[in-house]
């Protein structure tokens, strides 16, 4: 009972030969919360992708349950909250409609997450990019869910909003036996959530002779 | 005209510009009975009260002419404009969404877009026995590749849009997908690209008319009409060509204009304006 990467190794196509990732092994566990943390560039958000199933790894497999991510039908179980939600809402939609996407949305999250009715109707270019985000949260926690990827999602926030909103994903994880792969640059942040921190390391440099 | 926003302003343009189309398509259709009755004891008037247009050399009126042809190049417009565009919508679509036909398609836009359109018009109508099925069928297919083009690259951004791949992660199913979030997105395009096409097909329409190969002589067709007036331009009959040549220019500028407008009210980043 597991999320587990074996062996990542994924490369852009056309991005010269240089992998950005390179035999990367972790595993999640429900409940469990890890925080990843790297320089930029170095495919915090591109491990993510590969986890949520948004990019097949060039080698390696992705494992939940024992069973590779991509057999899995409708709704996936894990789910990856983006750094920049406006690009993840449609800009010709009310929010609503984008809200229940895929089938209808907990009251309860919408008053936890401090989600104005009023912001319902509108559009995503009328709101600011934290309360989309609450938008993409609340999403992001359908039924089916059990994993969560949490790509810098505070990064944009003020701190009082930042708090309430961790606060309120912890609760959640906790209630619901999630496990959390916590992408953040801020290491009190993850020290404070997280219950224990990985550092992505760099790809071996291939020591290329001078020619 | 002040205290209205642009975005109002637009909208009255638009219904203006269409009732002044619609009209025009109407009045040519009651006036086509008009348009070729002859009466060889007004021939050649030039133009007056009676005859705002004048009359030709068979004493026909030239403002019932003008108006029957203009509303048959309208309606010559609108069919090839609706063909051509679902032609491009289809083949758009179906580029984006397979390799293998893009190649094949890719290859037929440049191909199409290589030849003349004119030249390709001649001989797809003449393939099609002229008339009316020969313009229509010469100017929608000579006319899809470059709306094709246009949605193919649509499509294929959309493709790879976070909102999209977010939704299919979601659970979204694929039909919803599509009517949620591809095609309002394709449809300003779509539209523009569709009332863009009418102007096209009207001059096409013209000018394979005017060179021969389009309606037949009998049929009051602008084409028909400016082809024959120029045997008699030469003999200072100036009327014939200038005003049924004015209207089709106005009738052109008026669908470019419905284009432009529906671009603006549907164009999202001009939404609020």
């Amino acid at each position: 009972m597991s999320l587990e990467a074996r062996s990542l190794t994924f490369r852009y196509p056309r991005r010269g030969k240089k992998p950005v990732l390179e035999h990367v092994n972790l595993t999640l566990e429900p409940g469990e919360r890890i925080g990843l943390t790297a320089p930029s560039g170095r495919g915090k958000t591109t491990l993510c992708k590969l986890l949520a199933g948004y990019e097949r790894p060039t080698a390696g497999e992705i494992l939940l349950d024992g069973r590779p991510l991509s057999h899995y039908r409708g709704a996936c179980p894990v789910q990856m909250i983006w750094q920049h939600p406006e690009t993840v809402l449609d800009p010709l939609l009310p929010l609503e409609v984008s809200l229940k996407e895929a089938g209808p949305v907990e009251e309860r999250l919408l008053e936890e997450l401090h989600i104005q009715p009023q912001w319902l109707r509108r559009y995503p270019q009328e709101l600011s990019g934290g309360e989309l985000q609450r938008f993409c949260i609340a999403r992001a926690l359908g039924r089916a869910t059990r994993y969560l990827l949490c790509d810098e999602i505070t990064a944009m926030l003020d701190p009082i909003t930042q708090a309430q909103i961790w606060g309120f994903l912890l609760r959640e994880a906790e209630r619901r036996n999630l496990g959390l792969l916590i992408v953040s640059h801020s290491a009190p942040l993850l020290e404070r959530v997280c219950t224990r921190v990985e550092v992505l390391s760099s790809p071996p440099e291939k020591t290329t002779p001078l020619s | 005209m002040r205290q209205l926003n642009r975005r109002q302003r637009t909208l009255l343009l638009l219904l203006l510009t269409l009732s002044v189309l619609l009209a025009v398509t109407l009045a040519g259709a009651l006036l086509t009975q008009r348009a070729t009755e002859t009466d060889f004891f007004r021939m050649n008037r030039s133009p007056s009260l009676t005859f705002l247009f004048g009359t030709d050399w068979m004493g026909r009126d030239m403002l019932a002419r003008t108006l029957a042809g203009l509303s048959l190049s309208i309606r010559i417009g609108v069919l090839t404009a609706l063909v051509s565009a679902v032609i491009a919508l289809l083949c758009g679509v179906a580029a984006a969404l397979s390799r293998r036909a893009d190649a094949v398609l890719s290859w037929c836009i440049d191909l199409f877009l290589g030849i003349p359109h004119i030249l390709l018009v001649m001989l797809i109508s003449l393939a099609f026995g002229r008339g009316f099925l020969g313009v229509v069928a010469g100017v929608s297919l000579s006319h899809w590749p470059s709306l094709a083009r246009v949605i193919r690259g649509e499509v294929l951004s959309l493709r790879h849009a976070p909102y999209l791949l977010a939704a299919e992660k979601l659970g979204a199913p694929r039909g919803q997908i599509v009517r949620r979030h591809l095609l309002p997105h394709l449809l300003p395009q779509f539209l523009t690209g569709l009332i863009l096409q009418f102007p096209h097909a009207i001059l096409h329409e013209a000018s394979v008319t005017f060179l021969g190969f389009g309606l037949s002589s009998e049929q009051p067709a602008i084409g028909v009409i400016l082809s024959e007036s120029m045997q008699y331009l030469t003999t200072g009959r100036w009327w014939l060509a200038l005003f049924p040549g004015l209207a089709l220019v106005g009738v052109v500028l008026l669908f470019a204009a419905l284009g432009e407008q529906v671009r603006r009210v549907l164009d999202p980043s001009s939404v609020h304006q």
